[in-house]
């Protein structure tokens, strides 16, 4: 499946949706594998970073970059599992994960204040000081019963996002 | 905490002729506004921004503005196959040979008699001119027959008056040659190479044809003053101009460049729409040459389509050009049933402008400030 054929068979379908954990039906595989044969323009089994930037909805969105990174050279099954956190079907304890593995920038399991103040600076950009953009992420992770040296984990991002009533849905258009 | 910290918008932005996108987008598409106290939990909860991207890795309403659909095929069981064997055969080897015979004739024709006129009546140019431009109608009616093109034409026909511009949906060149057959106006074209070129730089020339280059930043204030030179003569074919900039599938419209719309003229809309039942006319240029393009509709049953001429509009008191643009594309789109989405053709081309991002980081970080001030 990492070739370039465009047919998938009920065979492939069936493995994909395995790997993604059944969070999506057949029919939404079939539809990400036409959407991925698009936007793969040169066949070449994976989508590149310029590929996904000639989406301008894509490229206009401030986490573009932090989420290249994560997509760097997917084939289309580890494509699927990519946007498995985006399914109504999947626990809110995966999408959960999904923020932190956005957060966690070099994988150690581990969120510091500077990763955070990364993904807030790609959220505020010129508009917000760099000064200003600490204040509030110290005052608000103090509120919270952490302080700057604080190191995240994923337990302790459950913690304070599991409350919330998180929506994180994307459907999958089905001919 | 005072907003002393607050930059100013950056000034990234060097196309005038762009429109603001911000103008287009629907509002309150992003992020909703939580109220309350800025908590950590909401500086963290970033899944708003993922879903809109992730939104758009699995559908987004650019590319579909350029994805020609594959007909279904029809020709599936037994009794149907060889009838569409039999179709083919009477496309490619009747229909195609007599096809190229009607279009080299219609060239021999117009050649044999464009060039005499050309030459020979420099002196006489009211005469000449009109003798070209009925010239020019017919070499494009040779065209349309040679695809047996059905066209059905609706409203009053352009008439040539100074002071108005014509805008129409672009879905492919034969636009311009449906257009053409029954008037001949004068287009503003992409100078594309090969033999297409070279018509445009012989023959179109004469009904007054305007040249730009997509890729040159400077070009665009050379074209506006072309543009307004040309309205303004009296005696000049009248403008055919398509706001979109590129190739649309004929099932939306892309945003309209406000050019068109700021040369203080009455702007007449044009709307067409192609009927898919024989041939999809969507010329979808990153796919197909033209030369392909063109074989393609002469080995195809006919092309059948509606234009519509429309209420001619001037700018209101008080509306700006975007908003005239935007009117006008409305009249359009919903005359030949097209779907209107807020994007720049042009982003075919180019990566979409940063301030665009800037605008949702602008959002975002005011909303983030405002709630930090509330208890």
């Amino acid at each position: 499946m990492g070739n370039t054929s465009s047919m998938l068979t009920q065979y492939d379908i069936e493995e994909v949706q395995e790997h993604c954990k059944h969070a999506f039906s057949q029919q939404e595989i079939v539809s990400l594998y036409q959407r991925f044969c698009q936007l793969d323009r040169n066949g070449g089994g994976f989508i590149l970073t310029d590929e996904f930037l000639t989406v301008p909805e894509f490229a206009v969105n401030p986490l573009s970059q932090r989420l290249l990174r994560m997509l760097n050279s997917l084939n289309f099954k580890e494509f699927v599992a990519f946007l498995s956190a985006f399914s109504p079907r999947v626990p809110l304890q995966q999408k959960i994960e999904f923020i932190f593995k956005l957060y966690d920038s070099d994988n150690n399991g581990k969120v510091t204040f500077h990763d955070m103040l990364d993904v807030l600076r790609d959220l505020t950009g010129q508009f917000i000081s760099e000064q200003q953009r600490e204040q509030v992420l110290t005052r608000v992770l103090e509120e919270a019963g952490y302080t700057k040296d604080s190191m995240l984990v994923l337990s302790d991002f459950v913690k304070i996002l599991g409350s919330s009533d998180l929506k994180m849905e994307v459907e999958v258009p089905v001919d | 905490m005072d907003t002393a910290g607050m930059l100013k918008p950056s000034s990234s932005e060097l196309d005038l002729d762009r429109p603001n996108i911000e103008d287009y987008l629907p509002s309150g598409s992003s992020i909703n506004e939580p109220r309350g106290k800025l908590r950590l939990r909401d500086l963290l909860d970033i899944s708003p921004t993922l879903t809109e991207a992730a939104g758009a890795i699995v559908d987004d309403t650019f590319t579909r503005c350029f994805k020609s659909n594959s007909p279904e095929p029809w020709n599936w069981n037994v009794y149907l196959f060889p009838l569409w064997c039999f179709g083919v055969l009477v496309r490619y080897f009747i229909l195609f040979p007599a096809r190229v015979i009607v279009l080299t004739l219609g060239w021999i024709i117009f050649l044999s008699t464009f060039i005499p006129v050309h030459s020979l009546l420099k002196g006489h140019d009211k005469l000449r001119k009109k003798l070209e431009r009925v010239l020019v109608e017919l070499m494009c009616s040779f065209f349309v027959a040679s695809w047996t093109g059905v066209v059905r034409y609706h409203g009053p026909r352009p008439s040539i008056r100074p002071k108005q511009v014509y805008v129409a949906n672009h879905t492919s060149m034969i636009d311009f040659i449906i257009l053409e057959q029954m008037t001949a106006f004068a287009v503003i074209m992409q100078k594309h190479p090969g033999w297409v070129g070279l018509l445009q730089s012989t023959i179109l020339e004469s009904v007054g044809c305007i040249w730009f280059n997509r890729s040159e930043a400077k070009d665009r204030e050379i074209v506006a003053k072309k543009l307004r030179d040309h309205v303004q003569g009296a005696d000049n074919n009248p403008l055919l101009i398509f706001p979109e900039g590129t190739c649309v599938n004929n099932h939306y419209t892309v945003m309209f460049k406000k050019g068109a719309f700021e040369l203080d003229c009455t702007v007449c809309p044009i709307a067409i729409k192609y009927n898919k039942i024989f041939v999809d006319a969507f010329w979808n240029s990153r796919k197909q040459s033209f030369t392909m393009h063109l074989l393609q509709l002469m080995t195809s049953w006919a092309v059948v389509c509606d234009v519509w001429y429309l209420e001619p509009q001037t700018l209101k008191p008080g509306e700006t050009p975007i908003e005239f643009a935007e009117r006008v594309r409305d009249m359009i789109s919903v005359r030949a049933g097209l779907k209107k989405v807020p994007w720049d053709g042009y982003l075919k081309y180019a990566r979409p402008s940063p301030k665009h991002r800037e605008k949702k980081q602008q959002s975002f970080a005011e909303s983030m400030l405002r709630r930090l001030e509330e208890k």
